[in-house]
């Protein structure tokens, strides 16, 4: 048991708590910061994988940008007053079931098909560099992602002006 | 002779402008600018006229000019063509036509003043005259029918110009009607036509014409039928006498001058066909002809309203135009032929007839316009009060009836003169039929302006003399119908092109006339007097045979039993019944059906989106399932 | 030894906490964060299988990036909704949400 295995056990228990946490705690402000955790923690498994770069989006972007703006509109709208679940027990039962089964059947085809057999080895960041991914961004070329990334950055400029005018008090 | 592409443009032109902006017209405006597109039309048809009659003959033949031909719509080896063609009739028809339609639209300024919806009526005016000037110079079969179809819905539209007398609607609809059916023919014809020989075209195509040479006859007589529609022969005249329920101008130009002789027109146009292929099946037309001028002639003498009468005096006078087509046995024409002499003697008097019959139409318009009724008992010497009409209605008499110099005399001579050389008995029941029209002509002319005085009526009213605008076409067309006959019309129109010179047959001319004298002689006779007891006696004395022609010896009764008692009962009604019950219950069953069925799963589409997202996982692990096992 | 592919276990069960929260949450909100775990978990799977069955490239790490973008531009439209909504009904639970249901 290196460090990597030790700490990708760490991560992941933290992650399937969090994560069931998130969606059956009765408080919403909770499960928001339940999903934060989880968010942190995926952070984490990208670092462990050695994906620096993609690890400091998702915490920067998810867990600081996404998260806080949940955290907003939670406070904006009703607070940690609202009745989370008022369901019906056959309603919770079922969906568990649907939700037990599913990821059964997901596990049971995980194990049965063998997959390409990798260990989780020490971070290679040689592989994929911050000098490479902006290249890669903005290139043209065919391995390049100029046309994603410019509709992308569009996609947010129309995000940014359809959030303000549906928001906007009329 | 590029210019010609606007005599079929500016009735258009004029025709949208009214139409579409003659809301916020005046109604003087609209009717100058109706009346002075038209006089464009008239100027450059006399144009086309002396240009074309004033060129060289080549052969001895007029050549066919044609200035615009175009391709509208191909297919595969036929197609149909839309242009125009100049030869002596079409050329011919453009002078009838516009003359006719110019005088119609100066009249009905006067005659339509004031009445509601009179842009409206300039504008259908317009659209009438396009289309019958693109009849007449359709290059081919197939224009000449869409023009023939356009004509027939200006004329339903002018028939119910008075859209709220339903009297105006039936008869509107029932020409729409019979005339569509008859057209219906006359779509058959051109189709087997086209089908068969391989054109449309009017011109002379021996290879394909000796191929379908066999079924050329049948197509030329499905066509006739069309064309009997139009102009009203027997048995398919019964819309003409109601179609009178239009403005008088109207009937004036349609259904006495111009449209009611586009059958006698198609069939002069596809005379080098039926001569050549279908020598035989003329003897329809004749006979069709001799009928329908015989029984509308017997009509006429008993009708009371002197619309119906001129009415039916057109239908005579165009059966006697498709008896003189009918006679032709042979195409070539020289000097001593006179197997072709009837197609000239036709078109001679379609363009006289068109002349003096839109004169005493216009005339009994005036007369209308006068005592406010159609009836003959409210007139009665009106003689006194509307001098120019009655003197241009005696011409216009004269010249129907056949009195030498007016232009109907040298017409219907040359007809009767063709008749007789055809059979001596088609040329002396004609020689009847021209002492009837004489007859019924001069009882009517008696009957307007002499005889006994309706003083009650014209006590409340005193007629007087129509306006200028409607005395000036008056006298224009009676110094046309005076002079027309001396036109030498042979050395513009004959069968074959060459020129022929009329030359009046003394022994049938003077016998006709004698006929004609002596008709106007009896008329005088009976109907000339305050008092008229010799018509009364005859009235008594056959009653029966009154009433008959009076009810136009039942014919319309006979099409309404035909029609509704027999095709709607006993057709139509199960139809409707199995259309109603069975095609609609079963479209009706579906749609309940399918409505029932939703009402049912409705509850489905909840609206709850976590209910979507159940069964929609369950759906994708079931199918997973299904797939990986 | 752990695997690289039981990353695919630890994304497999954040999915299906995913969709149990979508099947049962009636606030909207907490909708929204069940689809955020959910979208979280296919991110990761991009990455997984980028780096186990294609160690050299970087297409399932691209794609992993521009999800996130994504997802935060959904996000924040879908805020913006929410707010709204809560101005006109003073409520954004599911179940009164159903004006347009027919």
């Amino acid at each position: 048991m290196d460090s990597h295995n030790i700490m990708f056990v760490i991560l992941a228990v933290f992650i399937v708590l969090s994560s069931i946490a998130t969606v059956t705690t009765k408080s919403i402000v909770r499960a928001a910061t339940y999903l934060l955790f989880v968010l942190i923690g995926t952070a984490g498994l990208y670092f462990l994988m050695g994906y620096t770069f993609l690890g400091s989006v998702q915490v920067m972007v998810y867990a600081g940008g996404i998260v806080v703006l949940y955290v907003f509109s939670i406070l904006l709208t009703s607070g940690n007053h609202e009745v989370l679940s008022k369901n019906t027990k056959l309603k919770i039962a079922s969906s568990a079931l649907l939700s037990v089964v599913g990821l059964g059947v997901f596990l049971f085809f995980l194990f049965k098909e063998q997959f390409k057999a990798a260990a989780l080895g020490a971070p290679d960041e040689s592989v994929i560099t911050m000098d490479r991914i902006g290249r890669f961004m903005l290139s043209t070329d065919s391995q390049g992602y100029l046309l994603p990334f410019e509709a992308v950055s569009v996609l947010l400029l129309a995000c940014i002006v359809a959030g303000l005018l549906i928001a906007r008090k009329r | 002779m590029e210019y010609t592409l606007f005599i079929l443009l500016l009735p258009f032109l004029s025709f949208l402008f009214l139409g579409l902006c003659g809301k916020w017209l005046s109604h003087k405006v609209a009717g100058l600018v109706g009346t002075f597109s038209l006089g464009a039309v008239a100027v450059l048809s006399y144009l086309t006229a002396f240009e074309y009659f004033t060129a060289d003959r080549v052969n001895g033949v007029f050549e066919t000019l044609v200035p615009y031909n175009i391709t509208w719509l191909p297919l595969g080896s036929l197609h149909f063509d839309m242009g125009i063609m100049l030869d002596p009739i079409s050329v011919m028809m453009l002078i009838v036509i516009s003359t006719v339609s110019l005088m119609v639209h100066i009249y009905s300024m006067g005659y339509m003043h004031g009445e509601k919806g009179f842009q409206r009526y300039y504008a259908f005016l317009s659209l009438f005259t396009m289309s019958m000037l693109g009849l007449v110079v359709a290059t081919n079969i197939f224009q000449m029918y869409l023009f023939w179809e356009l004509v027939g819905v200006s004329s339903y539209l002018l028939i119910g110009f008075y859209y709220t007398t339903p009297a105006a609607i039936a008869a509107s609809k029932k020409a729409f009607i019979v005339t569509r059916f008859a057209d219906m023919f006359f779509l058959i014809g051109i189709l087997i036509y086209g089908y068969y020989c391989g054109s449309f075209g009017f011109e002379f195509d021996a290879e394909g014409f000796a191929k379908g040479a066999f079924m050329l006859p049948t197509a030329l007589v499905l066509m006739f039928i069309g064309g009997a529609g139009k102009s009203a022969m027997f048995p398919l005249h019964i819309w003409l006498p109601d179609a009178m329920e239009g403005p008088t101008p109207v009937s004036a130009l349609i259904h006495a001058a111009t449209m009611v002789v586009a059958g006698v027109f198609q069939i002069a146009r596809l005379f080098p066909l039926w001569i050549q292929y279908a020598p035989q099946a003329l003897s329809i037309v004749v006979w069709v002809g001799v009928l329908t001028a015989f029984y509308a002639a017997a009509v006429a003498c008993v009708q009371s309203d002197i619309k119906r009468v001129l009415a039916f005096s057109t239908i005579s006078q165009i059966a006697f135009m498709m008896v003189a087509l009918g006679v032709c046995t042979e195409y070539t024409t020289g000097h001593h032929h006179v197997g072709s002499l009837g197609y000239m003697a036709s078109m001679f008097h379609l363009f006289t007839h068109a002349m003096f019959k839109a004169l005493l139409f216009l005339g009994a318009g005036c007369i209308i316009h006068a005592v406010h009724s159609n009836e003959m008992f409210a007139m009665g010497g009106l003689r006194k009060y509307m001098p120019i009409t009655h003197w241009t209605f005696l011409i216009a008499c004269l010249a129907i009836a056949g009195i030498p110099p007016f232009s109907g005399f040298f017409s219907k001579d040359e007809i009767l003169t063709a008749c007789m050389a055809y059979s001596p008995v088609v040329g002396w029941i004609m020689t009847v039929i021209a002492a009837m029209t004489a007859f019924y002509m001069f009882r009517l002319y008696y009957g307007i302006f002499w005889g006994t005085e309706n003083k009650e009526l014209h006590a409340h009213h005193t007629p007087h003399e129509a306006p200028l605008t409607m005395t000036l076409p008056l006298v224009f067309l009676a110094i046309v119908t005076v002079g027309a006959g001396f036109i030498p019309f042979g050395h513009f129109v004959s069968a074959d092109g060459q020129a022929y010179d009329i030359h009046l047959d003394p022994t049938i001319a003077t016998t006709s006339v004698i006929v004609a004298v002596c008709s106007i002689a009896l008329a005088t006779y009976i109907y000339k007097g305050e008092k008229q007891p010799v018509a009364e006696k005859m009235r008594a004395a056959l009653p029966a045979l009154h009433r008959w022609a009076f009810k136009r010896f039942y014919l319309d009764e006979v099409y309404q039993f035909v029609t509704h008692r027999i095709i709607f009962a006993h057709i139509s009604k199960p139809i409707a019944w199995f259309d109603r019950h069975v095609v609609d219950g079963f479209f009706d069953f579906l749609a309940w059906g399918t409505n029932a069925l939703s009402v049912q799963i409705k509850g489905l589409q909840s609206g709850s989106i976590q209910k979507y997202a159940y069964v929609f996982l369950l759906g994708v692990l079931i199918l997973f399932l299904i797939v990986l096992i | 030894m752990i695997q690289l592919e039981y990353v695919l276990i630890i994304s497999a069960v954040m999915m299906f906490a995913g969709v149990y929260g979508f099947l049962t949450r009636r606030s909207t909100l907490a909708i929204l964060l069940s689809i955020e775990l959910m979208l979280n978990s296919t991110d990761i799977n991009f990455a997984v299988f980028n780096r186990m069955l294609h160690p050299e490239g970087h297409e399932g790490y691209f794609f992993a990036l521009f999800s996130i973008a994504i997802s935060a531009a959904e996000s924040a439209v879908a805020i913006a909704i929410m707010i709204n909504i809560y101005r006109m009904l003073k409520n954004i639970s599911v179940d009164k949400l159903e004006k347009m249901k027919w």
